[in-house]
């Protein structure tokens, strides 16, 4: 039946006219791909399920009094074949063995656990495995249909394998049947159902670890597109943030400056500090308070640490001292750069800041300028530290600190 | 005159650099990528290389590879934006004689090409700091004892340039001459090049992915 008018030859519409399915197809058996007779291929496309899943139920049901045969055939009988010119494509034998051999372990699980002989229980169970499978196979057709197909061309392409796992089911069964008929040995039992169970895993392994490997895959991709969210986030909140602030400020070159020069700061730990905690780690915590003089004062400091360490009360004295340092090089030495040098060694702790500006002479700043004197000198000896001040006019001044490690 | 080659991948910066060298520097050329640099050195014939770390074509460590892997004696500064160890530290065991970072003024950036092409090592603050920390985390037993430590003094001359001096004031601190304070970072420099201790790259590595 067709729904097109004659004249659609030329109508815009034609390239959709066939994509429309049709209210109720004719269910045909279609040659290409089928593994017996096309029924459960054909079924499947019938109700838009994977092949694979009819196939399994039909193998499930089968093992079970023999209705799946039945059902089989009678659809074999009442289902046209698909029409085909030429050559029929030959059959996938690969496939059929692994149903087949699928079938004969169902059979020997069957026999082994008395399930094979009818009742609720064991409909019940048939039932709800062939529901499993359409639920699972409706959750993510796609993936669903990758895994399938991967699983078996896997499988196909594994002779050995399937060789070897028909085998070992083809022993577990003979065996499983021997033992059946000494009656009641239990062991020989337990170790045929083990090689039967065995046989499946072998089976199904390459099937287990494309599943595998597929959610492997899927999780580094997960991984990798946080990350990118991630940079985009960060280049978005700092970077382009900042670039419109300087447009905003074009006119004020100091603060043009200072903008860029904290989204350089900013930037760079960023990209190449380990992350650390500011609050906890010596190097971290020292450049933070640099940063904040840096953005206040308007003058570049440059730091290098050495090492690092936890913080302790003694040595966030220190890093009080060697922000008043900071902080009066910034105001009053009138240098290009501060140069901020922190060493972590296995006994103490050394800071220096050092100016090459204009320096002054130690002995005539006046007792009540609280800076050097109380802020740095007294402060670290008050926490059983030391400070020395290096400075003349002209020769710019350095600040060393020097702090025990270890809190006594 | 010192003939430099410049070599980085943005032209902006390559001007920005030209014209801030001394008069005691000729330009003979500029490069934008690891085979135009590799072909600069060759027909021109600098005494100093000022090399970028980033670059398309595998970076300045591809150029030092490839122009010292072939026996030139030719010197490089590395010059870079880059604070991460992994660079600084490769691009020195690569065999440039120097690093310093773009934020360095035209002046100082004369004198490090000078005393490169003298043959003596430039060291930057950081690259001071980064080779202090390397060598300081030597818990591994070492293979050559004289290669895979410092010396005390080199470890005060080093302590000095962290600190931010000049070669000049690092001289008057300890009370040796220039001369003395150059011999002390080419022995660095040396160690550095030279040391096996494997610890030395996978120290920059793992700081970078800490």
């Amino acid at each position: 039946m067709r729904t097109c008018p004659f004249t659609c030859d030329d109508a815009p519409e034609m390239s959709e006219t066939p994509t429309i399915p049709e209210a109720y197809p004719r269910m045909v058996r279609p040659l290409r791909g089928r593994i017996v007779a096309g029924v459960a291929q054909g079924a499947a496309a019938q109700l838009r399920l994977d092949p694979v899943v009819l196939r399994l139920a039909f193998v499930l049901l089968s093992v079970l009094d023999g209705l799946g045969v039945l059902a089989y055939a009678a659809l074999w009988m009442f289902t046209p074949r698909e029409p085909n010119e030429g050559e029929p494509p030959g059959r996938d034998w690969g496939q059929a063995a692994a149903y087949g051999v699928l079938g004969m372990a169902l059979t020997a699980f069957g026999w082994l656990t008395g399930a094979s002989t009818g009742g609720v229980g064991t409909w019940s169970i048939a039932v709800g495995g062939i529901g499993t499978l359409i639920l699972w196979q409706q959750a993510e057709p796609g993936r669903r249909q990758r895994w399938m197909t991967d699983a078996v061309r896997q499988v196909r392409r594994s002779w050995i394998r399937t060789g070897m796992g028909l085998l070992l089911v083809v022993i577990g069964a003979i065996g499983f049947l021997a033992a059946q008929g000494k009656l009641a040995e239990a062991r020989p039992g337990l170790v045929f159902t083990a090689v039967v169970v065995g046989g499946i895993s072998l089976i199904a392994a390459p099937w287990l670890t494309g599943l595998w490997k597929e959610l492997q895959k899927e999780r580094r991709e997960r991984i990798r597109q946080e990350e990118r969210a991630e940079m985009a986030a960060h280049v978005h909140d700092s970077v382009l943030h900042t670039l419109t602030l300087i447009q905003r400020n074009a006119g004020d070159p100091f603060e043009v400056t200072r903008l860029a020069r904290s989204q350089e700061r900013e930037l760079r730990n960023w990209l190449y500090q380990p992350k650390a905690d500011a609050d906890a780690s010596m190097a971290a915590a020292v450049r933070r308070v640099a940063a904040e003089i840096e953005d206040e004062h308007g003058v570049p400091i440059e730091i290098v640490c050495v090492g690092d360490c936890d913080l302790h009360d003694g040595l966030r004295a220190m890093l009080h001292a060697a922000r008043q340092a900071m902080v009066n090089a910034a105001k009053y030495a009138e240098a290009p750069v501060i140069s901020v040098y922190a060493e972590v060694e296995a006994e103490e702790v050394t800071v220096f800041v050092r100016d090459r500006g204009k320096g002054f002479n130690m002995d005539d700043v006046p007792d009540d300028r609280m800076g050097i004197r109380q802020s740095i000198i007294g402060r670290m000896e008050r926490h059983g530290g030391s400070a020395r001040v290096k400075t003349g006019p002209g020769e710019g001044t350095e600040v060393m600190l020097t702090m025990k490690r270890e809190q006594s | 005159m010192v003939k430099v080659l410049i070599v980085d991948d943005h032209r902006l910066f390559r001007s920005g650099v030209r014209a801030e060298l001394g008069p005691q520097i000729e330009v003979v050329g500029e490069a934008e990528d690891v085979d135009s640099a590799v072909a600069a050195i060759e027909s021109l014939k600098p005494d100093v290389i000022l090399l970028d770390v980033h670059m398309p074509g595998g970076g300045g460590q591809e150029v030092l590879r490839r122009v010292l892997g072939s026996g030139s004696s030719v010197r490089f500064l590395a010059l870079s934006v880059s604070d991460a160890a992994e660079d600084v530290i490769g691009v020195i065991r690569g065999g440039a004689r120097g690093y310093v970072t773009k934020t360095i003024s035209g002046r100082e950036l004369t004198d490090a090409i000078v005393r490169v092409s003298e043959g003596d090592a430039v060291f930057s603050p950081r690259l001071a700091g980064f080779v202090l920390d390397a060598f300081a985390s030597s818990e591994a037993p070492s293979i050559d004892p004289e290669l895979d430590s410092l010396t005390t003094r080199e470890r005060e001359v080093l302590r000095l340039i962290a600190r931010g001096y000049a070669y000049k004031e690092i001289a008057k601190e300890l009370f040796i001459s220039v001369k003395t304070v150059e011999t002390h970072v080419s022995s660095v420099l040396r160690k550095l090049q030279l040391s096996n201790r494997h610890e030395l790259s996978r120290w920059a590595t793992a700081r970078r992915l800490v």
